[in-house]
């Protein structure tokens, strides 16, 4: 039996559906079996993201409708034959899906795979409701930003009143300079105010743009130091003990990858 | 503490972020609404008027953090001016 992680986050644009393709492609590079759920009903990205939106031929909707079978919906990706994605609709809305229906695909994936990633809409709506009504645990995304933060605290809150207190939280989109400037809410500042349990620092980088643009997650690029964090997040939600600090460059350490990850203290 | 501000006046963003975060969140999670808030401060006055001349344009009441507890458990601040103790 699997285990199922939403990636949520309550505001939109934070990097949620950036951040299950790039999970879901780092635990499936370290040979489990992975799906990674589209649950954003009539705005789905998370095909386009893995870079497989040529090969969507059913969708999340059409199974619960009984128009195929659940295998026949899931695409493998195209770099990892032991991960999957499920995609959802584009012409239909996130009320055609109900928590009853969603709970059962949900089910039914996790006596397959080791790991189904949900990839939650923003909103706090039927979208999230049925995002969340089949996970084990959750992932919040934040950005180091008050509106980020604000939403995040409600989201917890409602995971909290429907039993899913498994939950950790990713801050994305770290900024370097800003923080070396005094302008970016700090990493314990957040921890603090959110009063929940950190599981990675992903700094911002402008080469996940360029992974966009491709189709290929970032995780797949060595260099980066955005793949690096998700990376060591994946093994953090496999249970590793990574280490913040072991990233830190040492004093000697010159160049901008070092001055980052002392600033950061290591993601 | 930040090296940086011992040496220089300039109040830096995120600390301002910081503190109108935890406002917000106290508001968020205690949800109490302006009304309701507004209800609290005519009752207090009331009571308080009964002993004291009030000074009604300088009254505060409102939420914040506080500092002795831990777990930022909203307290209800108020502050209000009496002109006169009534005897």
């Amino acid at each position: 039996m699997g285990e199922s992680i939403v990636i949520t986050s309550g505001k939109g644009g934070v990097g949620k559906t950036t951040t299950t393709a790039n999970i879901g492609t780092a635990i499936a590079s370290m040979d489990k079996k992975v799906v990674v759920i589209d649950g954003d009903t009539g705005l789905r990205n998370l095909d386009v993201l893995m870079g497989l939106e040529n090969r969507v031929v059913f969708t999340l909707v059409d199974v619960i409708e009984k128009r195929c079978r659940l295998k026949q919906a899931l695409i493998r990706d195209k770099r990892f034959n032991n991960l999957f994605l499920l995609p959802t609709a584009q012409t239909r809305d996130k009320n055609d899906i109900n928590i009853k229906d969603m709970l059962m695909v949900v089910n039914e994936l996790k006596e397959e795979f080791d790991y189904v990633i949900i990839d939650c809409p923003a909103g706090i709506e039927q979208g999230f409701e049925n995002a969340i009504v089949g996970a084990d645990r959750a992932i919040i995304v934040v950005n180091p930003e008050l509106t980020s933060v604000r939403d995040a605290d409600r989201v917890i809150g409602k995971l909290d009143s429907k039993g899913i207190d498994r939950h950790e939280v990713i801050i994305n989109r770290m900024n370097y300079e800003m923080t070396k400037n005094g302008d970016m809410l700090s990493v314990d500042d957040i921890i603090e105010c959110l009063a929940i349990k950190l599981i990675g620092v992903v700094p911002d980088d402008r080469k996940v743009t360029i992974s966009t643009n491709k189709g290929e997650p970032i995780v797949l690029d060595d260099k980066s130091i955005a793949g690096l964090a998700f990376k060591n997040i994946a093994r953090r939600i496999m249970g590793e003990e990574v280490t913040y600090a072991s990233l830190n460059g040492s004093s000697s350490d010159s160049g901008f990858f070092a001055t980052i990850k002392r600033m950061f203290n290591a993601i | 503490m930040n090296l940086f501000k011992i040496f220089s006046n300039k109040i830096f963003s995120k600390d301002i972020a910081s503190d109108r975060l935890k406002l917000i969140l106290i508001h968020d999670r205690a949800d109490i609404s302006p009304d309701f808030l507004e209800m609290i401060k005519s009752d207090i006055l009331q009571v308080i008027s009964k002993y004291a001349e009030i000074e009604t344009g300088d009254i505060e009441v409102r939420l914040t953090t506080t500092d002795e507890y831990e777990g930022n458990s909203p307290a209800l601040i108020a502050n209000i001016p009496i002109k006169k103790i009534k005897r």
